[in-house]
């Protein structure tokens, strides 16, 4: 578990680094070339479409989450409809996606009992941010719904209350204790425990779920537009021997493709697997 | 990474930032996070639970069956074996039974048969005692005849006199008898 939270801890910092040179390497190149229209942070923050102004205000990436909602909705009610105890083709992919969830993550990690109670939420996150990753790579959608900050902070913030929840709910007296107040520690080692373990469980935390999901779908949408743009820009406005150029960053662009939707699958389990340590590390007797 | 982020929005043109989340934007994720979990949690979810429970169910039942069918044979096969080993006994015993009738005819007809060989010997005898007594007094009285036709002869006179001859010819066989009886105590 600790090894888990620890590395949760440096991740950030990885992705951090990670955008900031994927931002460095992209704005100077955008800015040299006048033709060259290189990927902007704009790109997530598109126009209204309806509603203008009000709470429930709907652009594009508003809308390709309504279609990642509604493709979720209609996968999973073909293939849950009707069910068979020997199963077909296309109830055996959706089964073996839910038990993704239910064994790898929830039975795991939770056991039985636990598992039962959270896999609703646990599946939603998996799912929920799954079908929204993937729209980052499917023509004509183009962007990862979680890739606007909305989604993975609402997100977070479930899994922040879950696992607050399941640790009050397990032991309403000893859960802020054992959290802050580790055992088997001298007391004034407490002086610097505490105010590490409070930050490290309840502010970091959130932070790094809501940070990791956003910034790799950022970081990825921002890799996939500049390699066909660049393509674009090879192919048709700089032409010539500069179409060999175009060949690579076409190739690395498909390359990038197939590595998003890794990143998608990955992400995805990432953050239904840490809402389940850290409701698993609430539920503990101790830590 | 604020930084890096918040300068790479400025250089774009863009005062806004991805990390500061719009209203509208937080609205929405809430619905469809809401129209996600109540769709897996009241519908799909369920569903999957009640498919795996008739699975368990199914496979349970399979087994609970084949151990049925198990007991039952392993029942039939210690049924048929101890009817076998009732039958391996009762043969025996209808063996040995026999083996004793038959020793008891066979004891049976060998006492009939000496005992019929013991009538037939002893009738036999009886017989030839009564034939030998009859022959006895009839060569007697025959001898007599004889004997007194000879002396008659012998001595040219009649031995009317049936007193006389009687206890003539007595003493004669007497005599007779008498001769035979050294002659035999001799031998």
């Amino acid at each position: 578990m600790f090894v888990v939270a620890r590395a949760e801890l440096h991740a950030p910092k990885q992705e951090i680094a990670l955008l900031a040179n994927a931002l460095n390497l992209l704005v100077p190149m955008s800015a040299d070339d006048g033709e060259f229209h290189g990927p902007s942070i704009a790109e997530f923050f598109p126009g209204p479409l309806l509603f203008e102004g009000t709470p429930f205000e709907i652009n594009r990436i508003m809308l390709v989450r309504f279609i990642a909602v509604a493709a979720l909705i209609l996968v999973f009610w073909l293939g849950t409809r009707r069910m068979r105890v020997v199963p077909g083709r296309f109830q055996s992919l959706v089964e073996m996606g839910l038990d993704l969830v239910r064994v790898n993550i929830a039975d795991d990690l939770l056991g039985k009992k636990d598992g039962k109670r959270f896999l609703p939420l646990l599946t939603t996150i998996f799912f929920m941010v799954l079908f929204m990753n993937l729209t980052g790579v499917i023509p004509l959608l183009n962007i990862a719904g979680t890739s606007v900050i909305g989604v993975p902070l609402v997100l977070a913030i479930v899994a922040y209350v879950a696992f607050i929840y399941a640790g009050v709910k397990k032991s309403p007296k000893n859960f802020f204790k054992n959290s802050l107040f580790p055992a088997g520690v001298p007391w004034p080692v407490y002086i610097i425990v505490t105010p590490i373990e409070f930050i490290s469980t309840f502010v970091i935390r959130p932070i790094t779920l809501t940070l990791r999901l956003m910034m790799n779908m950022i970081v990825g949408h921002l890799l996939l537009v500049l390699f066909f743009a660049a393509t674009q820009f090879f192919f048709f406005t700089a032409g010539g021997w500069w179409s060999l150029l175009g060949v690579g960053s076409l190739a690395f662009g498909l390359v990038f493709t197939l590595f998003e939707i890794l990143v998608a699958v990955l992400q995805a389990y990432v953050f239904a697997l840490l809402t389940a340590v850290y409701i698993q590390l609430a539920v503990a007797e101790e830590h | 990474m604020l930084h890096a982020v918040l300068s790479a929005a400025t250089e774009g043109g863009e005062t806004q930032s991805p990390v500061i989340p719009e209203l509208y934007d937080i609205v929405w994720s809430a619905v469809c996070f809401v129209i996600i979990l109540v769709f897996f949690w009241k519908y799909a979810l369920p569903r999957v639970q009640k498919l795996l429970d008739e699975r368990a169910e199914a496979i349970e039942g399979n087994i609970a069956k084949a151990d049925e069918a198990q007991r039952k044979a392993e029942a039939a096969l210690e049924e048929y074996t101890a009817q076998l080993a009732d039958a391996r006994a009762e043969a025996g015993r209808i063996r040995e039974t026999a083996r004793e009738d038959g020793k008891k005819i066979v004891a049976e007809a060998k006492d009939q048969a000496s005992s019929e060989a013991a009538r037939v010997t002893a009738s036999a005898q009886a017989q030839i005692e009564a034939e030998r007594q009859a022959a006895l007094v009839s060569l007697r009285s025959e001898v007599g005849t004889i004997a007194i036709d000879l002396a008659s002869g012998v001595i040219g006179e009649s031995l009317s006199d049936d007193q006389k001859a009687k206890s003539v010819v007595d003493r004669f066989l007497a005599d007779l008898e008498a001769s035979e009886a050294t002659a035999g105590g001799k031998k």
